[in-house]
């Protein structure tokens, strides 16, 4: 990938004569305002044509066979929106989508404020700061499905073990139906902390000292502080941390495979599971596609309500 | 919380124009002007924030120490709390789950289809980027910049089904479709960072190579690539660690057993020896460590990287 082959055949073309007649007066690039050179349209055009076909195709012909009855394999034919009409009588996706709601609600709530938190602190005037930093951060290389795996013998063995020789009742919280998320949420925000407090670290090194020079000749209290400077300076970075921690959570999968598995029973099957096991496993191929399609919908439609309300916050601070 | 903002406050005032002795004297300047800015050396420590970080970070640690300790127990010695340390150490843990989970060949897939992905999304993700961000007054190029950013609100599970029919019928069920589909679904956030960055590089610097003959190919190689390092090294980093650990995608494409990833195998392996937990915690503790370990040598820079990115 040396210049020197492509120079010739590509740019003496559109750029020659541009180059020539302006070489004097006028930079090229202004010169070249009128006209692209076409080694742009080589520089995106392989990866448009790739994208198109590895991101648009899926997700037009994914909408086409939401509205065919397709199992997957064999005939199919055309069904309308019937698919989309079972969707709101399916008793196990309509629970799909309150568990996953609710566990995104839960787990991005958590993960902003500890890590906000985490953040605060390691920002702040400690000894070892940069190993500490080095520390939280771990969890992010690690894989998730593993994590969870060692999460899933934690819960079943280890804690039980040592709530009971405390004289406390132990039992695994993942075989209860009705608590087995909050495990779930909690393999979670032990993850995707690390992430974030170093998005928050990195928003917390924007603002200048000065200010809190200023707010505490002022005599402000620290809570005043962080509520009058902090917060409203990391404003555009909350907002980023809110939706794109809510839009990945609503996507949970690997953890939950190590888990729970969306057991006991189906009580933690999040929406990607169900699309996955009723896509590939169950023959319901349309009709996970057309959960697909109310799901892309519910995400744009959350994130658009998210980033609206959030922006609006930010701004009357 | 309000700790850390009396810290700030007061090593506002303490803070002296010479750095304290106690503190390096050979810090690189980005360094130390935030510690002249945040930390007026060691006179004004927070011990009590620097215990509570310490107990926090125990959080983090624990899990680790647990995933080893079980590594090298017998069978036996599980029970308890399981954080007990091992009367007797079992090595053959790591040889049995070496066996079990064909770890040699499962590593040598996840090593090149990440560093597949990597190399391939940094040149041609800074390419497409370079090429937008120098015509964004385009209409083409314009449109083309929101086709790829509205991407990012497109969920995964949406593409899963028809993608996994569209690679069968390609032929791309394979570790080669996969780097394709990680440097592919990474483009729309790629776009978005180095199109930002490449925003705050002067337009002079191209010009100027322009004056001395260099094409539009030699103008990205040669002034623009080296000088998007930084970004290079971010969206590297976050490729890396998303393409080694990835599950679901690895999953729902691969066809072939022998081209099983890490995280893949442990998968197949659970399902298989669930009982038999120690070796269990030997092959995760193995499948974890490279990307660890990578980590811990190159702790400060992958951290700077990911936060460079961040605020751009």
């Amino acid at each position: 990938m040396t210049a020197t082959a492509p120079r010739p055949t590509t740019d003496a073309g559109p750029e020659g004569p541009t180059r020539a007649s302006s070489t004097k007066r006028a930079p090229t690039r202004r010169a070249g305002q009128g006209r692209t050179p076409r080694a742009f349209y080589w520089m995106v055009v392989p990866a448009v044509v790739i994208f198109f076909g590895l991101h648009t195709i899926p997700v037009v012909t994914g909408m086409f066979f939401s509205l065919t009855n397709y199992a997957g394999y064999g005939t199919w034919s055309f069904v309308g929106l019937s698919n989309y009409l079972n969707l709101f009588r399916d008793d196990r996706v309509i629970a799909s989508y309150l568990f996953t709601f609710g566990f995104a609600v839960v787990s991005t709530i958590a993960v902003n404020v500890i890590s906000l938190a985490i953040a605060l602190g390691l920002n702040s005037r400690i000894k070892f700061r940069t190993a500490f930093r080095g520390i939280f951060f771990i969890p992010y290389v690690l894989a998730i499905l593993i994590i969870g795996y060692v999460f899933n013998y934690l819960f079943a063995n280890s804690f039980p073990t040592i709530l009971q020789s405390m004289g406390l009742p132990g039992a695994n919280i993942l075989a209860d139906p009705q608590w087995a998320w909050v495990g779930i949420v909690i393999t979670t925000v032990w993850q995707a902390c690390a992430f974030n407090v170093i998005l928050y670290l990195a928003g917390l090194q924007t603002i200048p000292a000065e200010l809190y020079e200023a707010a505490g000749i002022d005599g402000a209290s620290s809570w005043r502080q962080f509520r009058s400077i902090t917060f409203p300076l990391i404003g555009a970075y909350f907002t980023i941390n809110m939706v794109l921690s809510f839009k990945s959570f609503l996507q949970v999968f690997d953890q939950i495979v190590a888990l729970t598995n969306g057991g006991p029973g189906t009580s933690t099957e999040s929406i990607a599971l169900v699309i996955f096991r009723g896509g590939f496993q169950g023959g319901e191929y349309g009709y996970q596609m057309a959960n697909a399609v109310l799901y892309l919908f519910v995400i744009i439609l959350v994130s658009f309500i998210q980033l609206r309300f959030l922006q609006r916050r930010e701004a009357s601070f | 919380m309000s700790s850390t903002i009396q810290g700030a406050e007061a090593l506002q005032t303490t803070t002296s124009p010479v750095d304290p002795g106690a503190s390096s004297p050979a810090g690189t300047p980005p360094r130390s002007r935030r510690r002249r800015r945040l930390d007026g050396g060691t006179g004004g420590t927070n011990w009590w924030l620097t215990a509570l970080i310490a107990v926090c970070s125990l959080t983090v640690l624990l899990p680790l120490y647990f995933t080893i300790v079980t590594s090298l127990k017998t069978p036996d010695q599980l029970g308890g709390t399981g954080f007990e340390l091992p009367t007797e150490i079992r090595w053959q843990n790591f040889a049995d789950a070496y066996q079990l989970t064909n770890f040699p060949q499962a590593l040598l897939n996840t090593a090149l289809i990440t560093v597949g992905a990597v190399v391939l999304t940094l040149f041609t993700n800074s390419l497409v980027a370079y090429a937008i961000a120098r015509n964004m007054h385009k209409k083409f190029f314009r449109g083309l910049y929101f086709y790829f950013l509205a991407a990012i609100f497109v969920p995964f599970p949406i593409i899963m089904l028809p993608v996994v029919k569209e690679t069968a019928l390609l032929g791309l069920d394979t570790p080669v479709g996969l780097v394709l589909l990680y440097t592919v679904y990474g483009l729309s956030f790629n776009i978005f960072i180095f199109t930002a960055y490449i925003n705050s590089i002067p337009i002079e610097l191209e010009e100027a190579a322009r004056m001395d003959g260099a094409s539009t190919w030699g103008v990205f190689w040669k002034v623009v690539f080296p000088l998007l390092a930084p970004m290079n090294a971010t969206v590297g980093i976050l490729t890396c660690v998303w393409a080694w650990n990835d599950f679901l995608l690895p999953l729902v494409i691969l066809s072939d057993p022998s081209a099983r990833t890490l995280p893949l195998a442990q998968f197949i392996f659970q399902g298989q020896f669930n009982t038999n937990y120690t070796v269990a915690f030997a092959s995760y503790l193995m499948a974890l460590a490279p990307l660890l370990v990578v980590y811990i040598v190159a702790q400060k820079w992958v951290v700077s990287g990911v936060m460079r990115g961040s605020t751009k």
